[in-house]
């Protein structure tokens, strides 16, 4: 079906404007607001990333200067930023999983509260075997 | 300005849909139109909920099927006509399966069916008791993929367009503009359904005003067996939402204000623990509303600040069951009234629900108009008589939706052309007048709308209702032809033509007043009692004088005349309706 | 309880104003009486210029969702008492255009829905005209949650993505499109996947959630959304690692 076409020009239509603290309405949009946000911070750790492999691979006086880099406090805070913005990242991913993977035993669906604990007992495992790989 | 197509559809519920997508199928070629005042899947077809009825198991038959019609008719509706139906009906109901209806199923995957009121089988195929909700958007939803239909959404159709006694076209406002257009057409079908808002107590949508009935009327077209109005026995107090008759079909029981089984004292059967078929609660509605008035005079009804009621109980089916069949009504009950019926008892009294007359058509939907086709709630074939089968309305607006979309597209292509001036000219006039409405009206010592339209309700209900009498008929009509002369005079606060729903509300109240005298002009006609239309100065069925369809037409003076016309009867002769025994 | 309340209305008038404005009426408070009750009797008794959109009165057609005291309601199963003592402000449904007062102009979804191809698309085991598909009860509950939506738009309402970016198909679209692609009759899902898997589609959407929260038929949209991701993203992944005849 296609719909009589709209007499537009004969209508005034109010559109109202998008206000500036929208975001803060609910908290729910705040973090909306934040992950968009995030995407700068994601971005700052694919670099720090970068600059890791690229001291690395030019010798220890480079990584020596990386290492001293990375003490320095401002971006040990802009990390410790972008780590908190990752594990937002993580939770509203896992928050998602229940909704996104319907599994069923049977004629039983099995229940979302499963699904997230499987991901969040996941997550606890991997995080163990790293830390003991670095830590052993 | 003006537009063409050749089919105009007014009403884009389940019987306008079913038929644009008839059209569609039956002559692609076609160009087709849906004039609609909503948009299309909030048409009043949304709100039923029970079921739709049609042969489904090996146990049933379709001469059953037309029997329980027929009986639950009281004989008045035409047997051919009922023949026919209960063929199609079921190919129409597979055919929306096909279309992805959820309808509800058996372990096994077939299609689950319910009792219902009146049927002697179970035959009632549902969709949980969302029934209407999902056939009006699987039937929108296959209707989108049909490129060629064309939507007209939230116009209102003001008149219909005569030329050489055919059917040209409509005059349509769009309201989100104001702006007046005359839609040419080869041929119009109204599908505007039923006029329950001319009552005060109505399970019916705001939108459901008589529209389409009013303007067939005004031009020309008759109206049949108009004084048939089906009051539903369980509509919640205040609010007057539907509780569906599948609460009783699942195994709910009427109970009095003492916590007896009124029914059983009224030649409706003996009260058992499991549902019997057409008997108790299942019998027909008409019977049912008509016990409540006596249990009422009786004084055994509850009352309430909303009126005297009687109880629903469905305690007894368990949360199990009312979760997975009546999930509607306890979300209905919990909104709207505040309890539970789990665990509570649901206060219920008879509302008006549906309208067995309109306008007047044969078994192909052709009104005696040329050109002018009309289907579902808004027509009357007659398949359902002196009174309707819960569970027939739905297959009834596929099925007759279905053969109206394929009559005039046959019509349509024998149809010889003819000169656009004179309709065009028509249209201007409406225009005219329209215009006119909207600035008279603006004026500060007219009556309200509302008010007008609040008399004119309780006008009906105390003249028209359950039982009715020749003095209360002829009080009731004085008043109407009282209102009209104020509604002339009554006045409106908005002069704009954006979205004006105050305009629309006038132009409702126009048409509601005059079919409101048709439904009391034909009721005061019948001097008998048969199935919803019951007389007290007349309490018995009189076939000899009135197995005859009574249809009202309007004259050129304004005044109206009612003729009869004979019931088709083909292989059952009028019997005893009888219930539970 | 007090005997009236108060209810603030958000008022445009195209024709006269430039502007919207606020109109305040006293109503009388009943237990009975939904947000709806009031804007009636303020048309009926007060101020017939006041427009907006409203039917069945039962909460199945869709028409009456409006902004309630900043939440996104069906404003006929909104009741009065639970905003006593007052005063209650109704706006039209946010993200918008507005025509008049409380009525939103919704021609968007209407152009979008089709663009999803919400009907059922036969394949090669659609059974005889006589006969229906076989669908158990465990099939239908893949679907049958999706196929509860009745259009109401409170879920664009709510949508912040939908508020910056108009081009998103949005929630209702979606999760009507999942009720067909999870459906055991229907075979359309490949047609559906190229608008559904677009950047306008699934993919626009960053798991608010306030879609869901919204609802008031419980689609949840929102796990109709993530829904299709897995599955998108899935496909994409089978797209590229597996030969054509083994995806």
């Amino acid at each position: 079906m296609s719909t009589r076409d709209a007499a537009s020009s004969e209508q005034r239509l109010y559109r109202p404007p998008v206000s500036l603290t929208w975001w803060l309405r609910k908290p729910s949009y705040l973090l909306f607001g934040l992950r968009e946000l995030s995407s700068v911070f994601i971005a700052w750790f694919v670099v720090y990333l970068l600059m890791l492999v690229y001291a690395v691979s030019s010798g220890s006086a480079a990584y020596q200067d990386f290492l001293d880099l990375s003490a320095n406090p401002l971006v040990l805070i802009l990390n410790v930023i972008a780590l908190a913005f990752v594990l937002l990242h993580t939770i509203t991913w896992f928050g998602l999983a229940p909704k996104a993977m319907v599994l069923r035993l049977g004629a039983r669906r099995v229940p979302p509260g499963v699904i997230l604990a499987a991901h969040y007992a996941a997550w606890l495992v991997v995080s163990a075997v790293v830390a003991w790989v670095i830590l052993r | 300005m003006g537009a063409w197509h050749n089919v105009v559809i007014i009403g884009g519920g389940g019987a306008g849909l079913r038929a644009a997508i008839a059209v569609a199928e039956a002559n692609p070629k076609l160009t087709v139109a849906i004039v609609s005042k909503v948009y299309p899947m909030r048409s009043h077809t949304v709100s039923a909920e029970g079921g739709a009825a049609a042969v489904a198991g090996d146990d049933d038959s379709m001469d059953e099927h037309a029997y329980d019609t027929v009986s639950g008719s009281d004989w008045l509706c035409d047997q051919d006509a009922v023949e026919a139906f209960v063929v199609e009906a079921r190919k129409e109901m597979l055919r929306l399966e096909h279309w992805g209806c959820p309808w509800s199923r058996e372990q096994d995957g077939r299609i689950a069916v319910r009792a219902f009121g009146g049927m002697k089988k179970k035959r009632t195929w549902f969709a949980a008791d969302k029934t209407g909700f999902h056939l009006l958007h699987t039937l929108f939803q296959t209707a989108l993929s049909y490129t060629d239909i064309v939507r007209y959404d939230e116009w209102f159709v003001t008149k219909l367009l005569v030329h050489d006694g055919r059917v040209r076209g409509v005059v349509a406002v769009e309201l989100a503009t104001g702006r007046v257009e005359t839609i040419v057409a080869d041929a119009v079908i109204v599908c505007t359904g039923g006029c329950g808002r001319v009552f005060p107590f109505t399970t019916n949508a705001n939108i459901k005003t008589g529209d389409g009935m009013a303007v067939a009327y005004q031009a020309g077209a008759p109206l049949k067996d108009m004084e048939f109005v089906q009051y539903h026995p369980t509509g919640l107090p205040f609010t007057g939402i539907l509780i569906t008759e599948a609460a009783r079909a699942e195994g709910g029981r009427l109970l009095n204000k003492d916590g007896y089984r009124y029914l059983q004292d009224y030649d409706l059967g003996q009260p058992t623990d499991a549902p019997v078929l057409r008997s108790m609660e299942l019998g027909p509605r008409d019977r049912l509303s008509q016990a409540f008035v006596h249990e009422m005079a009786k004084g055994r009804t509850a009352e309430t600040e909303a009126g005297h009621v009687v109880h629903l109980d469905l305690r007894h089916l368990g949360e199990k069951l009312i979760d997975e069949r009546l999930p509607f009504v306890r979300e209905l009950c919990a909104s709207y009234q505040n309890i539970d019926p789990v665990h509570e008892l649901v206060p219920v009294r008879p509302v008006i629900h549906y309208m067995m007359g309109g306008i007047h058509t044969d078994i192909n939907g052709a009104t005696p108009m040329t050109g002018l086709y009309a289907a579902g709630e808004v027509a009357c074939v007659s398949i359902n008589g002196a009174n309707r089968l819960g569970s027939n309305s739905l297959p009834e607006l596929l099925v007759f939706g279905a053969r109206a979309g394929r009559a005039v597209a046959e019509f349509v292509a024998t149809v010889p052309g003819a000169a656009t001036a004179p309709v065009l000219a028509q249209g201007r006039d409406e225009e005219h007048r329209l215009e006119r409405e909207l600035s008279e009206r603006q004026r500060s010592d007219g009556e309200r709308i509302a008010d007008i339209r609040t008399e004119m309700q309780e006008t009906m209900e105390a003249g028209a209702g359950i039982y009715r009498d020749e003095a209360s008929l002829t009080k009731a009509l004085d008043k109407l032809s009282e209102l009209k002369t104020r509604f002339a005079h009554a006045s409106m606060d908005d002069a704009s033509r954006t979205f004006n729903t105050e305009l629309i509300a006038m132009l409702e109240l126009s048409g509601m007043l005059d079919v409101a005298s048709c439904i009391v002009a034909s009721g005061l006609r019948r001097e008998e009692s048969r199935g919803a239309h019951q007389r007290t100065d007349f309490p018995d069925r009189n076939d000899e004088k009135y197995l005859a369809h009574s249809v009202i037409s309007r004259k050129p003076d304004g005044e109206w005349r009612v003729e009869y016309l004979p019931v088709t009867i083909t292989r059952w002769p009028p019997g005893e309706r009888v219930y539970g025994r | 309880m007090p005997e009236t309340i108060t209810i603030e209305v958000w008022r445009y008038r195209p024709e006269q104003d430039s502007e919207p404005a606020w109109d305040s009426y006293e109503v009388p408070l009943r237990k009975e009486w939904a947000v709806l009750d009031g804007l009636n009797h303020i048309k009926d008794q007060l101020d017939g210029t006041l427009s907006y959109r409203w039917s069945c009165r039962m909460g199945i057609c869709g028409s009456c969702g409006m902004t309630v005291n900043g939440e996104p309601k069906l404003s006929c199963s909104t009741f009065l008492t639970d905003y006593a003592p007052g005063p209650v402000r109704v706006e039209p449904m946010r993200n918008f255009p507005v025509i008049r007062d409380l009525v939103v102009e919704m021609g968007d979804f209407m152009a979008k829905l089709p663009t999803v191809k919400p009907w059922l698309v036969s394949g090669d085991d659609e059974p005889d005209e006589d006969a229906e598909y076989l669908q158990t009860p465990v099939e239908m509950d893949d679907y049958k949650r999706y196929s509860m939506c009745i259009n109401c738009m409170l879920c664009y309402s709510a949508c912040p993505v939908y508020a910056l970016d108009p081009e998103f198909i949005g929630p209702a679209a979606i999760a009507l499109a999942q009720r067909y692609n999870l459906d055991s009759r229907d075979a359309g899902a490949e047609d559906r996947r190229d608008v559904l898997a677009s950047a306008e589609g699934v993919w626009a959407c960053t798991f608010v959630g306030e879609c869901s929260v919204a609802c008031p038929k419980d689609v949840d949209p929102a796990g109709a959304i993530q829904r299709y991701k897995l599955t998108a993203a899935t496909k994409a992944v089978k797209d590229l690692l597996l030969p054509r005849g083994a995806r």
